[in-house]
């Protein structure tokens, strides 16, 4: 197993804040220090998707196409055919959300290495409300073959997992959130792309998340265990390709599954396992996210709290799914 | 190439192309003819007088770049490349059949010299305008060209626009396009489904350059790319006015060519037409 070792301050009132996308634009300051040939482009969005580190840093390697997310991705195709590594930011609501076809046609199905960056990603977004608030591209980048989807957890897993699709040499997809989160993971926590990490080790049932509601799943495990029930807790930072063989040793070991994700869970991190499970290992699972409904507007703790995505909310559904569900595939 | 092909052998490409274009879409049954057809005279001065290419080595990193962004009309580019050598002529019998690296729309990773994916309408422009800016602004390379090809129709395209403006605002000056002006898209003539209305207006408000030539005459296009190369301090387009079917008399105006592939008889007068043009000017 995996030793991941988790922030010593993740419980109590100290622990750290930080959007994940500072963690990017940290990332991609240090790629583009590390190979000549990264490049970003931004669609009028270089302050709020932390590419601005990069702009000052490397002005002569940044490229400004204005709110034009479909000229965003295709240029940055064309700079790739031209031998670069592009990063081209935008909010994910737009980008992949109005140029998808752009995306696949111009670089998933040419396999090249433009990385697409959608930030404000979810819920979290908050009072901007339903049409800013993207819930669909973790199922929308996850169906395109060759698109690798990485949703990381924290700031300090971005700005690791933007160094590693800096070097991967293929299209992927990095989701982000705006919101600061707490950080959970440590300068010495592992990343790796298609690696999923067990936090907390557990028997009665997996918890598995992705990006910012890994933080919650921890927090409902703790509770969890104070009403006897042992809970597993599983990192799932790579969407795509996914890490089928600790979430099926996980679910083998648990019998029960729950995912949670700010996102649709119709085809999303839920969507994903599901399917993994029904092919190989039929296991009873609770799906949580967003329930086939767009959100609205509110402060994100309001948002989390209505959508029943907090520790707490997140710990009685746990408790009721495994009162009511028993175990499968116990050894 | 290592000798300059004369005006009358570039036409004579030109025609050849235009058999290829007939027998492979015949074989293939499916496919589009008559922008294909329309486009010989622009990818025969391209292929073998205008870019600077090596059909041996595809991948020779001093090359000029070619993207095709109206992909439905492939078979122009598939036979231009066999005629110049990328790949054996026979091979265009493959055509959209299973298997084969000629696929209905353009592939990059299917075929080398392909340098791009195209078919959904509207991309080309803003991935050579990435290339072009990439040689400009980061390579300080100034000696190599990027064109690219849309049709007429498919300026309805929002993603064109924003590609329009941003190469505009960088003064992409090693990039080259084209537009396919021969008035027809599927539903009908382009000024019936889209007004363009004054499409050499519209590209100089965008900070081109803008030339309109006939797009049949040879001399006319590689005179007008000479032009184009020139200018240094703004992206160029030339509006090219082409006869959709160019060549075959019964194919010639008619958009109901657009998205159909000829039949084995059509096929056959189509060939006689050609090989008798071919031969007129010959004879000249």
């Amino acid at each position: 197993m995996n030793e991941y070792p988790l922030n010593p301050d993740l419980f109590s009132d100290k622990v750290k804040m930080e959007p994940i996308r500072a963690g990017f634009g940290r990332g991609l300051k240090a790629a583009g220090e590390a190979d000549d040939k990264v490049v970003a482009l931004c669609a009028d969005l270089t302050e709020s998707t932390q590419v601005e580190l990069f702009r000052q840093a490397f002005p002569d390697r940044f490229v400004e196409t204005g709110i034009s997310e479909q000229n965003l991705v295709t240029v940055a195709s064309g700079l790739v055919m031209a031998g670069k590594v592009a990063f081209a930011s935008g909010y994910a609501a737009f980008s992949p959300g109005r140029n998808w076809e752009q995306i696949k046609t111009t670089i998933a199905l040419n396999d090249q290495p433009v990385k697409i960056i959608g930030s404000h990603a979810g819920i979290s977004v908050g009072p901007d409300g339903a049409t800013h608030q993207m819930l669909e591209d973790i199922a929308l980048m996850r169906v395109m073959p060759n698109m690798i989807v990485i949703v990381p957890g924290d700031s300090i897993e971005a700005e690791k997992a933007t160094l590693a699709i800096a070097k991967n040499n293929k299209p992927s997809y990095l989701r982000m959130c705006r919101e600061k989160t707490p950080i959970f993971s440590t300068d010495k926590s592992p990343f790796e792309i298609g690696v999923a990490y067990i936090l907390r080790e557990g028997h009665d049932v997996s918890l598995m998340g992705t990006g910012t509601m890994t933080y919650q799943l921890l927090a409902a495990a703790r509770i969890l265990a104070g009403q006897g029930i042992n809970a597993e807790v599983v990192h799932i930072p790579t969407i795509k390709p996914l890490d089928r063989e600790i979430i099926l040793a996980s679910a083998h070991k648990t019998g029960r599954v729950v995912t949670a994700e700010e996102a649709q869970i119709a085809g999303g991190l839920g969507g994903a396992v599901a399917e993994l499970l029904g092919e190989k290992l039929p296991t009873p699972i609770l799906r949580l996210g967003m329930q086939d409904r767009y959100g609205e507007s509110g402060t994100p703790a309001e948002l989390f709290d209505f959508f029943g995505l907090t520790g707490e909310h997140i710990a009685d559904k746990v408790a009721d799914f495994v009162r009511d569900t028993p175990q499968y595939h116990r050894d | 190439m290592n000798k300059r092909l004369t005006i009358d052998q570039l036409q004579s490409k030109a025609n050849d192309i235009r058999q290829d274009i007939i027998r492979m879409l015949g074989a293939a049954g499916s496919g589009h003819t008559a922008g294909s057809l329309d486009l010989a005279d622009i990818l025969a001065a391209l292929y073998f007088d205008i870019m600077k290419i090596d059909p041996s080595n595809p991948d020779w990193s001093d090359r000029d770049i070619f993207l095709l962004s109206n992909g439905h009309t492939v078979p122009v580019q598939y036979a231009a490349m066999a005629e110049a050598g990328f790949f054996d002529k026979e091979e265009l019998m493959t055509l959209r059949k299973l298997g084969s690296r000629l696929q209905g729309h353009p592939e990059r990773t299917k075929l080398p010299g392909l340098e791009n994916t195209s078919g959904p309408l509207g991309s080309g422009l803003s991935q050579a305008a990435g290339y072009a800016y990439s040689l400009q602004y980061m390579d300080n390379n100034k000696h190599r060209f990027v064109y690219t090809i849309m049709g007429d129709g498919e300026l309805d395209e929002g993603n064109v626009w924003e590609a329009a403006m941003f190469a505009g605002k960088y003064k992409l000056s090693q990039l080259i396009a084209f537009i396919d002006r021969n008035n027809i898209q599927i539903d009908g003539n382009t000024e019936d489904v889209m007004p363009l209305g004054d499409l050499a207006a519209k590209w100089r408000s965008f900070g081109w350059h803008v030339f309109e030539i006939d797009g049949h005459n040879i001399q006319s296009i590689i005179d007008t790319v000479n032009m184009a190369k020139a200018i240094t301090n703004r992206p160029c387009m030339i509006i090219a006015y082409t006869i959709p079917g160019k060549g075959v008399d019964f194919m010639e105006y008619d958009y109901k060519w657009h998205g159909v592939a000829p039949n084995s008889e059509q096929t056959e007068t189509a060939l006689q037409e050609l090989k008798a043009s071919s031969d007129s000017e010959d004879t000249k």
